[in-house]
Formats: C-alpha cells, sequence, structure tokens
C-alpha cells in the first residue's frame, strides 16, 4: 500500500525546519533525500562488517565482501540483468558513460562513423560522446525533438544511417520531463547493427526498468538521484560486450595475473572496477533500492503521475508562467519561467520560504538555449513528495510574484 | 555612501523581504550594460544568473562596472562594488568579503558552501587585483 504520509517519516530530513519554515523539497532531480533504511544499513556496515573487499580471508573481509557482491545482485535485480556481473560499479553516471565511451567507444570509432545523441542530453552525457567523438574522428550527431518537447520517432529514425554505430540517449530528459521509447530506439538501432547506451538518472527515480525489455547494450544511472548515496553509480553492460572491451582504469583487484612485463585482466565486472571500490556506498545503494522495491512500483508511478499533473495545473494557473515542456505522460520534473522574473531572483525567494528548486540551465545548456532561455527554474517530485508540497511551492511562487512587482 | 553606511543601513532592516528589497533598490541604481560591454570575457562563470564585471585599471585603484540579468543579483553587485571602490590592487586582495556580508546579513550569497556564482564574482575582482600587483612589480622591475 502505498502512503506517502507513512513514506515520509522514513526521510528523516523533510522533517527538519528551514529558517523556521516547512522543509520543502523539490528537487530530487538534481538529487534525492535519503531513507533511515539507507542511513542505518551504512551506519551498521562500518560499525559490524567493515574490511576491504575481495582481498582477506578473514572473517570481516568475507563479510564486506559478501556486502558489497550482495549489493551488486540487489542491483542485478532493480533493473533485471541477466546476471551480477553485468553490473559495475562506478563513482557516478558520468563515469559510467565515460567508462563506455573511453573503451567501447574508443575501439569501435572510426573516421566517419557516427554518434548519435538527442537534443535533451545531460552535459553527461553530451559531453563524453562530442568529447569521444572528436578524439575518434568520428561525427557527432542530434536528432531534434518535436516542438512540444515529445520524442520524435521521424526525426530519430532519418538521423539513422549505416554509419551510425553508437546512439547515447537519455530514457527521461532531466529538463524536459519526456520518457524516450527507449525499446522502440533499441530495436530500431540494433536493426542497423548500432549499439545503445542509456542515460537513465531521471528514469530510474520515478519508472522501472527492465534491461532485458529494454534490449539496451549500455545502461548507466547514479545512486544518490535513486535514494541512494553519493560518490557511487552503476553501468549496466550486456555481458559478451563487456567481455569483448578493453579496462578502464588500471589498478589492483582488476586483474588476473601480474609480472613485471605483462599483465593479464581479470573478467568483467572486476576488470571495470580497479581500486578499492566505494564498499559502503554500494551497500548503502543496495539498501536503498531494497526500500525502493518493497513498493509496487505502479504505484509510484501513479501517485508521482498524478501529482505531477496536479503541480502542472497549478503551476500554469500563476498569470505569465509558463512551462517548458509539458506533454502529458512525463516524468516528475517541471521547468518553467515566470515572465519579467529572473530564475535566480525566483529562487531566492523560494529559498526563504522554505522551497527548494533548481536554476540554471541543469546541465543540459545547448538545449536551455535552444528553448530560448539562458536560465529556468525546475521543480521536481520525488517518492515522498505531497500535495500539500505543490501548494506550499504555489504559494511561494505568488509570494514572489507580489515581491518583485 | 560607504560600506559602514551600508552596514548601518541593513542593521535598521528586519527580515529577508526588507533587506531583499533594498538589494533590489541598491541594484535599480546600477547603470545598465550595453550590449556591446555583455562582452563573454566579462561574463563571471559558474553563475546561475548572467553577471559581467569590467575593471578599469586607474593610476593607484581598480575601478569597476557590473550587471547582471538578475535583479537581486544586481543588488549584490552593488554591494561588492561598494566594498571594492577606490580600493587599491593591495587593498583589494586584503578584503574579507564574507566578513563584511556577514555584518550585512547577506552571508549566505557570498560564502562558499553556497555555490551560486556570487563567491566567483569576487574571485574575478580579486584576480584582477593580482594580475594588476604583477604588472605593477613587473613595471618597476623594468624602470628601476
Amino acid at each position: 500500500m502505498f502512503d506517502v504520509y507513512k513514506i515520509r517519516k522514513d526521510f528523516p530530513i523533510l522533517d527538519r525546519l528551514i529558517d523556521g519554515k516547512r522543509n520543502v523539497y523539490l528537487d530530487t532531480a538534481a538529487s534525492a533525500q535519503k531513507p533511515l533504511a539507507m542511513l542505518d544499513r551504512i551506519n551498521n556496515f562500518y560499525r559490524d562488517e567493515y574490511a576491504n573487499v575481495h582481498r582477506g580471508s578473514y572473517y570481516l573481509s568475507e563479510l564486506a565482501t559478501e556486502a558489497y557482491e550482495h549489493a551488486r545482485l540487489t542491483v542485478k535485480n532493480f533493473i533485471n540483468a541477466r546476471k551480477p556481473a553485468e553490473i559495475i560499479f562506478t563513482r557516478s553516471a558520468t563515469e559510467g558513460i565515460n567508462l563506455v565511451a573511453a573503451t567501447y567507444g574508443a575501439s569501435i570509432l572510426q573516421n566517419g562513423d557516427e554518434v548519435l545523441l538527442s537534443r535533451a542530453e545531460h552535459h553527461a552525457n553530451l559531453v563524453t560522446w562530442q568529447q569521444w567523438a572528436k578524439k575518434t574522428s568520428a561525427s557527432l550527431k542530434y536528432f531534434d525533438l518535436n516542438a512540444d518537447g515529445s520524442f520524435s520517432k521521424e526525426n530519430f529514425e532519418s538521423a539513422l544511417s549505416e554509419r551510425t554505430k553508437i546512439i547515447a540517449v537519455t530514457a527521461m530528459s532531466n529538463v524536459l520531463g519526456t520518457i524516450f521509447p527507449i525499446k522502440e530506439i533499441c530495436k530500431k538501432a540494433h536493426s542497423i547493427g548500432a549499439k545503445v547506451l542509456v542515460d537513465a538518472c531521471q528514469y530510474a527515480v520515478h519508472k522501472k526498468i527492465d534491461v532485458q525489455d529494454f534490449d539496451c547494450d549500455f545502461l548507466a544511472f547514479s545512486g544518490h538521484k535513486v535514494y541512494g548515496p553519493t560518490g557511487i553509480g552503476v553501468l549496466y553492460g550486456k555481458y559478451d560486450l563487456l567481455a569483448q572491451m578493453p579496462p578502464y582504469q588500471y589498478g589492483g583487484d582488476m586483474i588476473e595475473h601480474v609480472s613485471f612485463e605483462e599483465t593479464t585482466f581479470a573478467m568483467p565486472p572486476a576488470r571495470f572496477e580497479a581500486g578499492t571500490p566505494a564498499i559502503a556506498q554500494a551497500v548503502g545503494l543496495a539498501a536503498s533500492l531494497q526500500y525502493l522495491m518493497q513498493f509496487d512500483f505502479s504505484a509510484i508511478e501513479a501517485y508521482e503521475a498524478e501529482l505531477t499533473r496536479y503541480m502542472s495545473r497549478e503551476m500554469l494557473n500563476v498569470n505569465g508562467l509558463k512551462i517548458v515542456g509539458n506533454i502529458p505522460d512525463k516524468g516528475g520534473v517541471c521547468s518553467f519561467s515566470i515572465q519579467d522574473i529572473h530564475p535566480q531572483d525566483l529562487a531566492f525567494v523560494l529559498g526563504k520560504e522554505g522551497v527548494a528548486v533548481r536554476t540554471g540551465h541543469f546541465c543540459a545548456e545547448p538545449l536551455v538555449n535552444l528553448l530560448g532561455y539562458t536560465s529556468l527554474a525546475r521543480a521536481s517530485l520525488g517518492i515522498y513528495s505531497t500535495k500539500e508540497d505543490v501548494d506550499d511551492f504555489i504559494k511561494a511562487l505568488y509570494k514572489a510574484k507580489s515581491f518583485f512587482e | 555612501m560607504s560600506i559602514e553606511n551600508l552596514i548601518d543601513d541593513f542593521s535598521f532592516l528586519d527580515g529577508w523581504e526588507d533587506r531583499y528589497r533594498y538589494l533590489i533598490e541598491l541594484g535599480n541604481k546600477l547603470p545598465h550594460f550595453s550590449d556591446t560591454q555583455k562582452r563573454e570575457e566579462w561574463k563571471i562563470s559558474g553563475c546561475q544568473s548572467q553577471v559581467w564585471i569590467i575593471p578599469h585599471f586607474e593610476k593607484n585603484t581598480i575601478r569597476f562596472e557590473g550587471d547582471s540579468d538578475a535583479i537581486i543579483v544586481r543588488g549584490i553587485i552593488a554591494v561588492v562594488l561598494e566594498i571594492f571602490k577606490d580600493k587599491s590592487a593591495q587593498e583589494i586582495l586584503d578584503i574579507d568579503v564574507e566578513e563584511i556580508f556577514d555584518k550585512l546579513g547577506l552571508r549566505e550569497h557570498i560564502t562558499p558552501n553556497r555555490r551560486n556564482g556570487m563567491l566567483s564574482m569576487v574571485d574575478k575582482i580579486k584576480y584582477y587585483a593580482e594580475q594588476a600587483l604583477k604588472g605593477q612589480n613587473e613595471y618597476s622591475r623594468i624602470s628601476g
């Protein structure tokens, strides 16, 4: 049973006051708040089970290794991968994307090959492929969305060519909220022999990921956005692809055998986890995912969808407010501008009212500029967001409007 | 108007609303930049609004002009320009801006833990002061 008021009790930070005001946290798209289950798990792990992993044959090292590998299994279940070895722990989603570009991308891309991105990519995806396309002399192409911010099958398909080798797309835009039809994208991509990397950072917060149903080749998401710790990300890759890829970084724990002259590398996932990994963060991430998995994801989706519609409707009642990207069935983010008020000025006043929203270009500067802005404000929802949050946000918007009039 | 006057004025203001209103008033007195002044090289990076600071290296001081597309930010710029008005390069480097913003009750806008770019503006001003000092040293070495 999905009871948001019960859920809120699991997130202690929501109870703290902001300058005497209720904490109205509407920046989950930037980073989500943390459930007690995760905080307790990390605390207990360090207190009772901690040692380095994959090394000692003593009790604590065994416990820690078990916890770390169990975290991998939890992630595997969360995204329905075929086996735990398809899950690589990284520092962030950004690192996951960089890993794919620097290993798979660098080894297959040749002069004249094409990498295809949407116009709505986050800098983590955009800048990484832009730079690796330059390094490999591949060309970088973009497909446009429709004017209302929705995915255009026509634009996507006409941007494909026989030279398209990699398609790197978000599953949900962090600016527009648009959900991309990943399954269809993958099917089309595979029919021309291209591989697909999915940036699932936003999608993972709001919708159930099924990598087998998507049939994507790679998928990355970050821990901190799915109510997990900072400093941990997940990269999924189809095992056969991972097994062909060269290492990303060199060091301990990623080797099979080392001599003074030569090294043979371990099989995935170890091959891509050089050095001591973010052990406690992986364990904490698993606790957050387990927390999420106790709910029926379709109930979370339905609740958030309703709240998103409510928020959009209430926002549009505010005179002069424009939502950027307001298609039905979008994820829980509303980027917006208010006539004659700069987003940063707005955010200062909202902040004083206890309301946290993001302002700026949301690490998608080309898209925000393309939409005709240098800066926007964004309110985003999470599992703990309520109608009261939206109502307080709207009240604060009116306050800001009267303040700047 | 001096920074002491400003601190005095702000001390009579109760609550953020009055402080922000006063900031906006200060910002309104700043002339707006022309499009030719809004050059990329004067733009402060890392701000969530667009901020431009132009340095004018004068005989013993550095004079600054500034503008932004956000009005509270224009107020903050007005305060920052007041703090650094008629100062030599060395004086600019010696000023503790955080302390002054603390006294103004505006500390949150200028602390490094709030990475909204306001501090980048001060960093850039101090960078110009450092450049000016280096230039002077070079000048004295050459002329000496």
